[in-house]
């Protein structure tokens, strides 16, 4: 199938949204999203029609097309498994995210076409294999943010919408350098191209520093996640959703597809410094959130503890491990957006998001309480949601890194997960469980749209938790080749 | 032979047609009757078109003083789009004017000037037209007649350009008293990187930095953009400051070819201070044309970092980019420009809520804001992208990062603008504004080109395809 179609298809939903009056915004959006969410699953289906016939290619569906001949820069398009995952957790990400602003009253339009540019970015993203038109992608993706933010967000909006677009204008500064670094060195933006060339040691390790720091910004690396907290409190909804969804995810991709794919050598000798980094991310994360009184920012921290884990699992460099980070990478997605989208729901209603002021909830909303509790347990790692899953895989896999202190470091990210159960625990306690408030009792539970969005993020959960080989089939043998292709070239020297 | 001269020398003679219908239609009028203004955005329509036929024309006239070669009608082409977008762009402020010929004759003077400097074969015509460019403009700068500031403004203008013709005189003279030509294609054959002769490529290098205000020669920038009617602003900004660079790389790339090392090493140290000068100068303006003029010393610091590519992409690039900037930029100062006419607020704060009830001008401010800034997928990312490419390929990437993260300041006072007009609750905001159809048709094209100058591939390659090789 044509590529292309992924990202046309939100273009075109766009331009269709731009001509139209406002009053039909939200069901542009929504028929655009579900029409985009049809194709993915097409993508899926025809990817794995076509490995299980047997073709093992590292990358599926390719074409190219030169776009400027003078620079080599082609629109070079392909996926593997990993890619496809991360396309359908991004088609479900943006159709739940329409589904829970169908209430946003404040230009309604602006606001979806803004969320449309978005995901087309993020689709765009994903299935590049050039790296200007990566990095174009990237770039596009980040703006809308902003606005997002600035516009419809609540707190110190104008703040947080700065500080994140700053942040991510200095990753893709960086990533940009470490891009032209490699276009030098290999003669090419062409991924495929440049995988084949080996660059010295040296020039690898420059620009790797690059790239990997330039991408962990987007993946909130420590010490540069503090974009994280602030954005993700003040965003709306939705936008919360799509920032811990879909642009945390750009980072961890990019790291993974461009920094250790790209650049193997320089990637065993960071490996230390990655591991050091993600294991301070994810305990300090947990601290961190046990000290928030605010819903969102616990939700915001603790997605910097559990991106943690993606950068731990690409530290380690064993195929598990990395299998792990890629199957975190969609099991967080999920998991933060149904947090998210559950909290957007209790702040519609009780106008408050600080847990020492709720309580009670289940008594007055069961539904939106429950899909709480289960973000809430699939975050704790419970076994049977997608967190358990991708929490294992990494653990394994970084377990059979032999070296001392990075088992180490993994032991410590273990103990992690007991953090996580005190503060998941304590916030769901506090705010379902109790007395409820007399100024609660006659909110209204989840809406229709609301519910639809739920129960299809919990679907998603709960299909990862039970089957998890489900996704692990379609990840692996993209994440195969791209270790083989890591080994191959590290042996070689 | 004679149809040959008049083809390659079209576009100068249609300009000086323009000239002569401008001076006789002023005769005897007192002020210009209202059809004027209609009559000469068609008029410069037809310009243009008469610069896009023929375009791949070249040949030399008057015994080489005068060249022109596919890329010089480019250029010219982008500068007549310029002058084109501003004419229309200017109706509103215009139309009440007094002098409305006048303006026209002094801006198309200098644009003429500007013709000759870019198709000059010899030092003497470069000089000539220089001049040409310059001396016209500082009168234009004059013409918001009752305002002190605009008089102050020209002032300032005449004085510092007249410092910079000086320098670039005596270089002009030192060039001649060491290689005994001023030919411009016998000069780099004679040049050889001794101390007087460095000496003089800084004199030549000075007089040009001055004209497009590259720091430390960039004093007399933000007065005279403040000053000047949003008109003539843009037509500096924008116009001039683009025939200076395309003069500038020409000298760079071929009188100048042998200094190759030194004049990298000069244009490193001057794009990197441009760049972070004109950054944090422009982080604490409130005015917004002011604010338009640090930023554009910002830019010109990365057009000179493309230039230090010494490469048949740098070249390109910055042609490129230059096409791009006449987009973007006038697009700002069209919107700018507008509500200065309509409602004489100019500040950063009184841009407020805008987008409450001026939807359209928002949505193109802010494209334009993005271009500059460099943000896809506007063709202003492509521009910069390419700049710095080009910048890189010495393989000094120290010099790129500090430009790069330099973008990412830049990025903050660009958002400023977006910040202000999308976010902040100015309590009644700007009064809906209703654009007449030529200011309206000048930023549908300046949006149109900024989507898609930089989507479409093939312009970069044909700019490419004509850029001389190195």
């Amino acid at each position: 199938m044509n590529l292309s179609l992924l990202v046309l298809l939100p273009v075109c939903t766009f331009l269709v949204l731009l001509l139209l009056q406002a009053r039909f915004a939200r069901q542009v959006a929504l028929t655009g999203a579900v029409l985009q969410l049809l194709v993915c699953g097409y993508l899926l289906w025809q990817y794995l029609a076509v490995r299980d016939l047997g073709n093992t290619a590292p990358m599926l569906f390719e074409t190219d097309q030169v776009w400027y001949a003078p620079l080599q820069i082609h629109y070079h398009t392909g996926v593997d498994g990993i890619a496809v995952a991360m396309i359908l957790l991004t088609a479900l990400i943006v159709l739940t995210g329409i589904l829970v602003s169908w209430t946003i009253d404040k230009w309604q339009k602006e606001f979806f076409l803004l969320l449309l540019l978005l995901s087309a970015g993020a689709y765009g993203f994903f299935i590049s294999l050039d790296l200007f038109t990566m990095f174009f992608f990237l770039e596009v993706a980040v703006i809308p943010k902003f606005l997002l933010i600035g516009i419809w967000g609540s707190g110190r909006k104008e703040y947080s919408a700065m500080k994140l677009a700053l942040m991510l204008m200095a990753g893709s500064a960086l990533v940009f350098v470490g891009l032209l670094g490699l276009y030098f060195g290999a003669g090419s933006f062409d991924m495929m191209t440049i995988a084949k060339t080996t660059l010295s040691q040296t020039s690898q390790s420059y620009i790797f520093i690059f790239l990997f720091s330039g991408f962990g910004i987007f993946a909130a690396m420590f010490p540069f996640h503090t974009w994280v907290p602030d954005g993700h409190a003040s965003a709306p909804t939705a936008a919360s959703m799509f920032l811990a969804g879909i642009s945390m995810k750009l980072g961890g991709y990019g790291c993974l597809r461009v920094a250790v794919f790209l650049l193997p050598q320089a990637a065993h000798q960071y490996a230390w410094a990655i591991i050091l980094l993600a294991a301070i991310a994810i305990i300090y994360g947990a601290f961190a959130t046990m000290m928030q009184t605010d819903l969102k920012y616990i939700n915001a921290y603790s997605s910097v503890s559990h991106c943690g884990f993606v950068l731990l699992g690409i530290g380690m460099l064993t195929e598990t491990s990395v299998n792990g980070a890629v199957l975190q990478m969609i099991s967080h997605g999920l998991m933060t957006a149904l947090f998210f989208a559950a909290i957007g729901m209790i702040y519609s209603r009780t106008h408050t998001r600080m847990v020492a002021s709720l309580g009670g909830l289940l008594k007055a909303m069961p539904f939106i309480s429950t899909v709480f509790v289960i973000a809430g347990l699939c975050s704790l790692g419970l076994p049977g949601l997608s967190g358990f899953v991708a929490e294992m895989t990494v653990f394994m896999g970084a377990w059979q890194n032999p070296d001392t202190w990075y088992r180490v470091a993994t032991v410590l990210a273990c103990a992690s997960i007991v953090v996580t159960a005190v503060y998941i625990l304590r916030a769901a306690g506090k705010t379902i469980m109790g007395p409820l408030p007399e100024n609660y009792a006659g909110l209204p539970d989840a809406t229709w749209n609301e519910k639809t969005a739920a129960v299809l993020l919990v679907a998603a959960i709960v299909l990862m938790g039970v089957a998890p080989f489900l996704v692990t089939q379609l990840v692996h043998p993209g994440v195969e080749n791209m270790m083989r292709q890591v080994d191959k070239l590290v042996t070689l020297n | 032979m004679l149809t040959d001269t008049f083809l390659l020398f079209r576009q100068e003679i249609m300009l000086a047609l323009l000239l002569f219908f401008l001076v006789l239609y002023k005769l005897g009028r007192a002020r210009p009757a209202a059809h004027l203004l209609p009559i000469m955005n068609w008029l410069l329509l037809l310009n243009l078109v008469v610069g896009l036929l023929f375009y791949d024309w070249q040949g030399v006239l008057f015994n080489g003083m005068y060249r022109t070669g596919e890329l010089i009608v480019l250029e010219k082409n982008i500068l007549n789009l310029a002058v084109w977008l501003i004419s229309m762009q200017a109706y509103g402020w215009l139309r009440q004017h007094r002098h409305a010929a006048e303006v026209y004759l002094l801006l198309l003077t200098s644009l003429l000037g500007m013709f000759l400097m870019l198709s000059s074969g010899h030092m003497l015509i470069l000089y000539v037209g220089l001049e040409m460019a310059t001396i016209p403009l500082a009168a234009a700068v004059n013409f918001a007649l009752s305002s002190k500031r605009s008089s102050e403004a020209a002032m300032k203008m005449i004085v510092s350009s007249a410092f910079a013709s000086a320098l670039l005189l005596l270089g002009i003279s030192f060039l001649y008293g060491i290689t005994g030509s001023l030919w411009l294609a016998e000069i780099p054959g004679m040049l050889h990187a001794t101390p007087v002769v460095l000496f003089t490529f800084l004199l030549v290098f000075s007089g040009f930095a001055f004209k497009v205000s590259a720091v430390p020669f960039h004093l007399w920038t933000a007065d005279v953009y403040e000053g000047a009617p949003v008109a003539v602003t843009a037509y500096l900004s924008v116009v001039s400051k683009a025939a200076m660079v395309f003069v500038l790389v020409t000298l760079l790339y071929s009188v100048f070819a042998p200094l190759e090392k030194t004049s990298h090493a000069v244009l490193v140290v001057l794009s990197l201070l441009t760049i972070i000068t004109g950054n944090l100068f422009a982080l604490r303006q409130q005015n917004i044309k002011r604010f338009l003029a640090f930023s554009s010393i910002a830019q010109i610091g990365f057009i000179l970092v493309g230039i230090s590519g010494y490469s048949q992409t740098a070249n390109a690039s910055v042609i490129f980019f230059l096409l791009v900037y006449v987009f973007s930029n006038l697009a700002a100062f069209g919107v700018v420009g507008w509500i200065s006419t309509q409602t004489g607020k100019e500040t950063i704060a009184d841009y407020a809520n805008l987008y409450r009830h001026n939807k359209t001008l928002s949505w193109i401010l802010a494209i334009a804001v993005f271009s500059l800034a460099g943000v896809p997928p506007t063709a202003g990312f492509f521009g910069k992208f390419f700049l710095l490419t080009a910048g890189a390929s010495k393989g000094d990437y120290l010099f790129i990062s500090v430009a790069a993260l330099n973008m990412v300041v830049s990025f903050y006072y660009y958002l400023r603008i977006i910040k202000a007009i999308f976010m902040e609750p100015g309590e009644t905001g700007i009064a809906a504004l209703s654009l007449p159809f030529w200011p309206q048709l000048s930023l549908w094209i300046c949006t149109g080109g900024m989507l898609a100058s930089g989507l479409l591939g093939v312009i970069y390659q044909y700019i490419y395809s004509i850029s001389p090789s190195h």
